[in-house]
């Protein structure tokens, strides 16, 4: 158990997914634009990375019993992109209002390099299931804590006056060089 | 005296396929120019279009992983697009994206365990971003932009094209990542004695400070081209 809760801190914070490991850049530039969005965003990868890792771990015994190893990278992505298939279906038809606000972000959850980091690290580390779980759950709540800080920074520099060179992607990175920075003070923080 | 045998009709359409083989060299040529260093300096996936960043910045601390994940990529990148284009026609449209995705995982699986049979520290270096290849948007973006509408031709040039760029754009950040980071090259160390080196460009945030100055390099050369990349990067994946 205190294994699990560390790993837990250490996801979210020393390890964070967006500034520290560079996972799921892409739509830290593309869905930070606004504060809604980006919440929206996060949480439905929250969601995915976690059902997404159940999955994958429950999937890993087979793969070894049967000795296919060399067909993880496969299953792994055939699997998540199959699951985000199903919650979209399953959304749409049980939660339409819920639909409505994430739908248009679970499609392309599939290309997110975090959740298939997830699935392949925590075999390649031989985590327990415990220690999977709060793995998995650690890196979607990182990932929704720093596009959260973005978005609100983001929606504040709209009003300032920055050079035309400088607007967009480049303003983006860096800020997120600060916060990569900011991060960087929680080393050793959950072991 | 072998010249004098083939008749009239044979040596026409034979002038004739030479003629339409000078054309398509000529066709290849323009392709070369227009597509191949279009991607590579023009249309620059990685500095210009800001698609597939989590690799080359995560990996970019070494010259030597820049290369490794660069030839990775591009090998994934040219083999997976080629064959996409030769099944385009049999690829059903509603499962494309599924079947591009199985496609290039076929490729970096053999690309994952061939790194490890090759060199370990290489593999241990670069971790998990091997695998990563799978979700790399360079590469869906350019099986469905690309290469599910254009000959094998065209695809392989332009693959190529886009995969020297994108280890071009990784050496960008990461030689003076490594100069300035740990004073070295390839390993060989080339700065002065007393140079004082920048730790912090060994660690995320160099990654994050060394790719903005190059992208406003980049914007203020083409600050007069209409076709300035000032707006927003980036996409949902």
């Amino acid at each position: 158990m205190g294994s699990s809760i560390s790993i837990f801190i250490s996801s979210v914070l020393v390890n964070n997914p967006l500034v520290m490991l560079f996972l799921g850049l892409c739509s830290f530039i593309g869905v930070t634009k606004k504060f809604s969005e980006a919440f929206c965003m996060g949480v439905a990868v929250t969601i995915v990375t976690f059902l997404s890792q159940q999955v994958t771990f429950a999937l890993n015994s087979p793969l070894v019993y049967f000795g296919i190893e060399y067909l993880r990278l496969l299953v792994f992505i055939a699997v998540i992109a199959s699951l985000v298939q199903i919650i979209d279906i399953v959304m749409k038809k049980f939660m339409p209002a819920m639909h409505k606000l994430f739908g248009i972000f679970l499609a392309l959850i599939t290309t997110n390099c975090l959740v298939l980091y997830v699935a392949i690290v925590q075999v390649s580390k031989a985590y327990t299931y415990m220690e999977s779980t709060a793995f998995g759950l650690g890196t979607g709540c990182g990932y929704l804590l720093m596009m959260v800080i973005m978005a609100g920074i983001r929606e504040q520099l709209e009003l300032s006056n920055s050079p035309v060179i400088v607007k967009g992607t480049p303003l983006v990175l860096m800020i997120a060089c600060f916060l990569s920075l900011m991060m960087q003070g929680f080393y050793g923080v959950g072991g | 005296m072998l010249f004098e045998t083939i008749p009239p009709s044979l040596s026409a359409s034979y002038g004739a396929a030479k003629e339409e083989n000078s054309m398509q060299e000529e066709k290849t040529r323009i392709t070369w120019n227009h597509t191949f260093f279009a991607e590579v300096v023009d249309r620059n996936w990685v500095l210009v279009l800001t698609i597939g960043l989590c690799p080359a910045l995560a990996v970019s601390t070494s010259v030597v992983n820049c290369i490794s994940m660069g030839a990775a990529a591009t090998f994934c990148l040219v083999c997976s697009s080629v064959l996409i284009s030769i099944l385009r026609k049999q690829i059903p449209n509603d499962v494309r994206i599924t079947a591009f995705i199985v496609i290039i995982g076929t490729f970096v699986t053999i690309v994952d365990y061939s790194i490890q049979a090759i060199s370990l520290n290489i593999y241990n270096a670069l971790g998990a971003f091997i695998s990563l290849i799978v979700v790399n948007c360079i590469l869906l973006a350019h099986a469905e932009a690309y290469a599910s509408k254009n000959s094998v031709m065209a695809t392989a040039v332009n693959a190529f094209g886009t995969g020297v760029g994108f280890t071009f754009a990784l050496l960008l950040l990461g030689v003076p990542r490594e100069i300035l980071g740990s004073g070295t090259i390839f390993g060989y160390n080339i700065v002065w004695e007393g140079f004082q080196t920048w730790l912090v460009m060994q660690t995320p945030v160099g990654g994050f400070f060394t790719m903005p100055l190059w992208i406003v390099l980049i914007n203020w050369l083409r600050r007069n081209k209409s076709s300035a990349n000032c707006g927003e990067g980036g996409c949902h994946g």
